[in-house]
């Protein structure tokens, strides 16, 4: 492999890694409070239609990417009242909004601008390429900063190890999981927004294509810790940008290349190499009748 | 402290008073309580969908008028919607059983692929038998192959500890990855520009329904896996609630605790249990590639194993129920495609919102918290 080549792959797997890294970095929120995520796909989508059509109306990129936080947020904040406040299986409830808005925005698509498969595209000025990647970066040291020298933090992690502790102290345990909820939302929508206002130049029908699970298996492979997970992020966008390198090489099988993130992280779930723990309290919700699953 | 009290004793008296009341209704009550949530989500469903079609710029009961008239029509809304129910009976069954043994089948999608291709390879590779042998070959490949690739994650869970939700997720993406290397590299017809594969042999061709119920045309591919559909609900009904190890797979869901003490090897129930979901998802393939496509084509699910969800939810996991809502998603799915033509604003993706908005629903009727305690 020259030179060329291999620089060429390096920068094309940190832009492959930014949406999976930012909605990663979302899911631990949520699942270090004891929320499980499966929602990062929907939340995705729901923050590249809302940057792509914010930023088209606004012209304003800037405007786009707040917008979608905002969304993010207010989605997640749908999942976090139906699991935490109405009880709802956290993962049910995560489908649920996956398919919502597998639907919602082309439907909405369709009435604004007479096409359910995409939006306007946006001229080259009105892009973000660089500052998501930026943000992506920083967010790590600032998430690994916030998990575990705040008390923010600390209340966050006891909420997902020990909710009855929490509870017993006095504090909030459904506070504390919505607002980590929330964070989680408002990051996965900003991993969706780059795709639509950073990598592409519009919003496409389903065009997180799956992302939100890889960032989901990438939070699994990185056990839950935001540096791992970085690293991991950075494995995927790798094989993302090898399967993108091979694509029209005659004799590669690209969908082998398309499949290691899946397979290392069922390897890493199955124990082989250490083993992942997930926080303790993960999908139970706390019971005032100490039941749980 | 003491106000409180006086309330409390209030509404006892009042309690007290509408008790024989409340007691004469509560047969009626009791008899609609099965119903009750799905129905209600599925209310809230439609009414939220309703403002959104208002908001978009269309009329909420035009809309609704088509789509449930499309659905309904003689004899091609009819025949398409139990065309594309069949799958969703699959699915929902699928999703249903791993349910009631304490599990979380995200994979039907994945499980349904496997089937579908060993269905195709099967018909190709016997493409010379007769049909007498290679349709129940192919039928008996997709079940084998949607119950191995189901078993997986059961495997990966019992011994493992791994979380079937994330595991499901996985091989999803996997079983497509397989399917298509295969389909690209062993099975496509040289110069076609499709991912697909070549055709099955004749032999493997489930009869469509058209050949047999009087004033439907062949043209609509309903098949014989609609009524298979029909049979494996039974079946799994059977199954659940008359069988001993039935019994022992919904212990197992109920308590695994509690299991494990009275006796039941418990790993070996999450296996099986994935294993019977697996298979059921894994028969999507009869429908799709032995009753209509006659061949493996890359991508051919509409999310069915996701819509499964929605199905055994709605159907709160019992066979007859998961049947009347893989019905009512079937309709909606016939119904949306004259929606996205006809409707002015609205697309056929209100399908995916309202099922999103049930599931939602049906998911957030557990009291409370506050209300519960």
């Amino acid at each position: 492999m020259s030179g060329q080549t291999a620089s060429f792959l390096a920068s094309s797997a940190v832009r492959m890694a930014t949406p999976l890294l930012l909605a990663a970095l979302g899911g631990l929120y949520s699942e270090r409070s004891g929320v499980v995520n499966i929602a990062l796909e929907g939340l995705m989508l729901a923050g590249a239609f809302t940057a792509a059509t914010v930023t088209h109306f606004a012209h304003q990129p800037w405007l786009g990417l707040l917008a979608a936080a905002g969304a993010g947020a207010a989605v997640a904040l749908v999942h976090a009242t139906a699991t935490i406040r109405f009880g709802a299986d956290q993962v049910v409830s995560g489908a649920a909004i996956n398919i919502l808005f597998l639907g919602l925005p082309p439907l909405l698509s369709g009435a604004l601008f007479a096409s359910t498969s995409e939006t306007p595209h946006l001229p080259r000025g009105e892009l973000l390429p660089r500052a998501p990647v930026v943000l992506a970066a920083l967010l790590v040291p600032f998430t690994w900063y916030v998990l575990e020298r705040t008390r923010f933090g600390l209340r966050l992690r006891a909420a997902g190890e020990n909710p009855e502790a929490v509870a017993s102290a006095g504090l909030s345990v459904e506070r504390i999981r919505t607002a980590a909820v929330m964070v989680s939302g408002a990051l996965a929508a900003l991993g969706g927004a780059y795709l639509a206002i950073g990598q592409a130049s519009q919003f496409t029908r389903n065009m997180t294509a799956g992302r939100g699970f890889i960032a989901l298996a990438a939070l699994i492979f990185g056990k839950w810790r935001p540096f791992q997970t970085m690293f991991a992020c950075l494995l995927f966008g790798l094989a993302e940008a090898v399967a993108i390198q091979v694509q029209g090489a005659a004799g590669v099988p690209v969908q082998f290349v398309q499949m290691i993130p899946y397979v290392l992280t069922l390897v890493v779930l199955a124990g082989f190499i250490g083993h992942a723990r997930p926080p303790r309290s993960l999908g139970l919700p706390l019971e005032p009748r100490g039941g749980g699953r | 402290m003491n106000a409180a009290q006086g309330a409390q004793g209030g509404w006892q008296r009042a309690g007290a008073r509408l008790a024989p009341a409340l007691a004469r209704l509560k047969p009626w009550a009791d008899r609609l309580a099965p119903v009750r949530a799905p129905l209600l989500a599925l209310l809230a469903a439609f009414v939220a969908g309703g403002l959104l079609i208002a908001a978009v710029g269309d009329d909420p009961i035009a809309v609704y008028g088509l789509l449930l008239g499309s659905a309904l029509s003689w004899p091609d809304g009819i025949g398409y919607t139990l065309f594309y129910a069949t799958p969703l009976i699959f699915t929902g069954l699928a999703v249903a059983v791993a349910f009631r043994a304490g599990l979380f089948n995200v994979g039907a999608e994945g499980q349904l692929y496997a089937g579908a291709f060993a269905a195709a390879w099967v018909g190709i590779a016997g493409g010379g038998l007769p049909a007498w042998l290679l349709l129940p070959l192919a039928g008996a490949a997709a079940v084998a192959a949607g119950g191995a690739w189901g078993a997986l994650p059961g495997v990966l869970k019992a011994r493992f500890g791994a979380h079937e939700v994330i595991t499901t997720i996985m091989l999803n993406f996997i079983a497509v990855a397989i399917a298509g290397y295969l389909t690209a590299h062993r099975y496509q017809q040289p110069g076609d520009a499709i991912l697909e594969t070549r055709p099955i042999g004749a032999g493997a061709h489930l009869a469509r329904l058209g050949a047999l119920v009087p004033g439907l045309p062949a043209r609509i591919p309903l098949n014989l896996a609609f009524p298979a559909a029909l049979a494996a609900c039974g079946l799994v009904y059977l199954l659940l609630w008359r069988t001993r190890w039935g019994y022992e797979l919904r212990v197992t869901g109920a308590n695994p605790d509690a299991a494990a003490y009275g006796g039941i090897a418990v790993g070996r129930q999450l296996v099986l249990g994935m294993a019977i979901s697996g298979a059921l998802a894994g028969m999507v393939g009869i429908n799709e590639v032995l009753g209509y496509r006659y061949r493996y084509y890359d991508g051919f699910s509409a999310g069915y194993g996701f819509t499964g969800i929605a199905v055994a939810l709605l159907g709160r996991n019992h066979p007859a129920g998961v049947a009347l809502a893989a019905l009512l998603l079937g309709a909606l799915v016939r119904g949306g495609l004259f929606v996205g033509i006809f409707a002015e604003h609205v697309s056929r993706d209100l399908v995916l919102v309202l099922q999103g908005l049930a599931i939602l629903f049906v998911a957030a009727q557990r009291l409370p918290r506050s209300a519960a305690a």
